[in-house]
């Protein structure tokens, strides 16, 4: 039963991640028809937002120390952050200590802008296109926004770790009447979670409560009609396309302490993100919510080794046999529209 | 005119046919000097094989720096690096039998096929004498094969799977870095000193050929002083959190927990271990602990203040305080501005022992610098007394504990060299069950 358990909370933290990334996907996909390739890459420069960020906190001048000498037994040059110098060590670490969560409110503006100039600068070329035209060049795009990464950062994993505050973890066992030390969980990835939780219902709200969103909904089910009211519906997209961006880099922000992120974590989440939103019905945003979850806890019961000393190699399957079966039986995914991808 | 009379155009086209076929398998024609790529000229040029892209790029690009260096030396540019410390005195600093040393440069990717296309190239369009380089057991073992092929010497890289020179061993490879039996052999001690004789260790593995042998390796001697395996999990190498195989760990009653992981492998399932408190605990009366078997500094960095105090085994660390070591930091952090890696270090390595056999040989043909190579016993290149073994090609040498470092005093200062383990206690016999089922064969002139 703890067993089981401890496989549900961390099915969550990833799926999370699985949800975040395909809310973005599907929206894009319901309002501009894209299939957008490059989301994951918008994953990854998310992440990069917060080791940028961190990079810029510990930005240092170098101080000789002729007391201590280096590698190469010359003087040691002590690296003293600027940050120290405006707002003194005690108040400096704080900052650089909470570097990823400040890193939210950097990544916000950098990923609209960012999705806003891809989707004017490139994929609105492509949208009378077929989607195999869409899927190449997001992909390209994808290699490029990688290997710019790559450049600058090298292809070594960044450790960029949670506040201090958030190091260790959560006994979540004693707390249900379990043998203390059982069912154990790290803090952050109940940050991750809950994050997710609100960055979903916000995006939900934005869409359900406001004239915007009511005409971004509009605007999916009747693209034509809306733009024959007087809308300017191409200029919401637009900025829809910029929101999902936005909730991709966020997405990207607040995994860098789950795992040092390196240039390639976009591609390892795009695949999988795909099923997910295919399985979850495509444009459809509840149901990418609920396939990213239910995937995410998939992968984790698959990989106990229970599971795999029965049937082996299962952990690597497991998500893809799921979506054929989905598939077979529910052609347009879990909470598909009728209409869509079937034109 | 008739079909059966030879025209002019038939002739030029039959002939241009004819001379193609012949140019294009170079490697496999015979030469006049009886070896493929013997230099003519004044220079002599070699392939350095390195991933340049893919997620061990950053290995690739300290070992480029690192053969840059040694050509420089070898060309008698520089300091002269451990060319004065080596106590082989048979290189001049005027290049590999008075020729130059010129260099092409392949890009590995980390994958088999990329490397042997990379290295084919080199042998047949840049007429590379010898192939060097890779940073990972499956490249080597793949240009291993090639070259042994195509009749020209591969000193491997970064390669620490017992494969390399054990079944798929090959007469012309040559690997200076040690392997994952050496590891096991070496840690086993360390750990029962430091952790006790009664564990119980579960092991996740990287599921491909390096990760196996490593796990067999430090299961073998672990379980012969005592420690018990409760668990072994193969994790697929694509894999990017472990959490969902880190969990199993806190069900069981293991509490050592053996990451035979690499790269980015090795510091997101690190991370992820130490996230989930593992560290912290404490089982069957006793501390939880972590052992990564294969260290290097720069994946520990990538895994930040997780690494601080888990023992593992590297093949070199600037640290070390030897004449060979120290003149190359010298070396190398002069150049570059930070001292160099373990994957530096080795291929530094490999260059000055081929270079020097090719000069004790007097000839660059392979199977020359092969005999020249087998048996040889050296000193002065940071590892101690080193015999390059003729039954299997492979560097015997003293091999290095280490720990993460407490309190690490630079960005460079991640590791803690703990002991060094005597080349007695790490050495094997060439038919050992580890290494078995498969055999060098016959060298390869390529003529």
């Amino acid at each position: 039963m703890d067993a089981i358990i401890l496989q549900i909370l961390n099915g969550l933290d990833k799926g999370s991640a699985y949800a975040l990334i395909a809310l973005g996907l599907t929206l894009i996909f319901g309002t501009l028809g894209v299939v957008n390739f490059a989301h994951g890459a918008l994953f990854m420069i998310g992440a990069f937002c917060a080791v940028t960020l961190s990079k810029l906190l510990t930005l240092s001048h170098t101080v000789i120390d002729e007391t201590r000498t280096d590698f190469l037994g010359n003087p040691l040059k002590v690296e003293v952050p600027y940050v120290y110098d405006v707002f003194g060590q005690t108040t400096g670490d704080a900052i650089i200590d909470w570097a990823v969560p400040l890193s939210i409110f950097f990544a916000i503006p950098v990923m609209i802008l960012i999705g806003v100039i891809m989707e004017r600068g490139l994929i609105k070329h492509f949208y009378k296109r077929p989607h195999a035209d869409q899927i190449l060049v997001t992909f390209g795009l994808a290699i490029v926004l990688q290997e710019i990464i790559k450049y600058y950062y090298g292809a070594n994993p960044i450790p960029t770790p949670a506040p201090e505050a958030f190091v260790g973890s959560f006994d979540f066992g004693a707390l249900i009447g379990f043998e203390a030390g059982q069912i154990i969980y790290p803090y952050w990835r109940l940050v991750y979670f809950a994050f997710a939780a609100i960055i979903i219902g916000a995006v939900f709200a934005f869409l359900q409560f406001t004239t915007f969103g009511m005409v971004v909904r509009a605007g999916m089910a009747d693209r034509e009609t809306v733009g024959l009211l007087g809308i300017n519906i191409d200029k919401r997209f637009t900025i829809m396309f910029g929101l999902a961006a936005a909730v991709a880099g966020l997405a990207g922000v607040m995994y860098t302490p789950i795992n040092s992120p390196n240039y390639h974590m976009g591609m390892d989440f795009l695949v999988l993100s795909f099923v997910v939103v295919v399985v979850g019905g495509m444009g459809s945003l509840p149901g990418a919510v609920l396939a990213g979850f239910l995937l995410g806890i998939l992968e984790s019961f698959a990989s106990m080794r229970e599971v795999i000393d029965i049937i082996p190699g299962i952990n690597q399957v497991v998500i893809y046999l799921v979506a054929i079966i989905i598939l077979l039986t529910r052609p347009r995914g879990l909470m598909g529209r009728k209409g869509v991808m079937e034109d | 005119m008739s079909k059966g009379n030879l025209t002019r155009r038939g002739v030029l086209k039959t002939g241009a046919v004819a001379g193609a076929g012949l140019v294009l398998p170079t490697y496999l024609r015979a030469q006049e000097s009886g070896f493929t790529n013997a230099p003519t000229g004044s220079t002599v040029t070699l392939g350095f094989n390195v991933p340049q892209s893919g997620p061990y790029a950053d290995e690739g690009a300290d070992q480029l720096r690192a053969y840059e260096l040694a050509v420089e030396h070898l060309n008698g540019e520089g300091d002269g690096g451990m060319m004065n410390t080596f106590s082989s005195k048979a290189l001049q600093g005027n290049g590999i039998l008075g020729k130059k040393v010129e260099y092409v440069t392949g890009d590995t990717q980390t994958k088999s096929d990329a490397a042997r296309a990379s290295a084919k190239s080199m042998i047949e369009k840049d007429g590379a004498i010898m192939i060097t380089g890779g940073s990972s057991s499956g490249v080597a073992v793949a240009v291993q094969a090639l070259c042994q092929e195509a009749g020209v010497i591969f000193m491997a890289g970064l390669t620490h799977s017992n494969d390399t020179t054990g079944k798929d061993k090959r007469a012309n490879g040559f690997r200076h870095f040690f392997n994952s039996y050496m590891s096991g052999a070496a840690l086993a001690p360390v750990l029962a000193a430091n952790y006790g004789t009664d564990r119980k260790a579960y092991h996740l593995t990287a599921d491909y050929n390096w990760g196996y042998t490593t796990e067999e390796a430090v299961r073998t001697s672990t379980e012969a002083m005592g420690w018990e395996t409760v668990g072994t999990v193969l994790t697929p190498l694509t894999q990017t959190d472990f959490s969902s195989y880190i969990t199993p760990v806190l069900q069981s009653d293991a509490d050592v927990l053996v990451l035979n992981h690499y790269g980015g492998n090795m510091v997101n399932s690190l991370t992820n271990a130490v996230q989930f408190g593992l560290r912290d605990r404490v089982v069957n009366g006793k501390n939880f602990e972590i052992v990564v078997p294969l260290y290097s500094r720069l994946m520990a960095k990538g895994a930040g203040a997780n690494v601080k105090g888990i023992f593992g085994s590297t093949n070199w660390h600037w640290s070390l305080q030897d004449d060979g070591s120290k003149a190359f930091v010298q070396s190398f952090g002069t150049k570059y501005g930070f001292p160099p890696s373990q994957a530096a270090h080795t291929v530094y390595c490999q260059m000055m022992l081929y270079a020097d056999a090719v000069e004790r040989a007097g000839s660059f043909a392979p199977c020359a610098v092969a005999e020249a190579l087998e048996g040889f016993e050296f000193d002065g290149l940071g590892n101690g007394p080193t015999l390059y073994r003729a039954e299997d090609h492979q560097c015997f040498k003293d091999v290095l504990v280490v720990r993460g470092k407490e309190n690490p005093t630079s960005e460079f200062d991640l590791l803690e060299v703990v002991e060094v383990t005597p080349v007695d206690q790490v050495t094997y016999a060439p038919d050992h069950p580890q290494f078995a089922g498969g055999a060098l064969g016959t060298c390869n002139n390529g003529a």
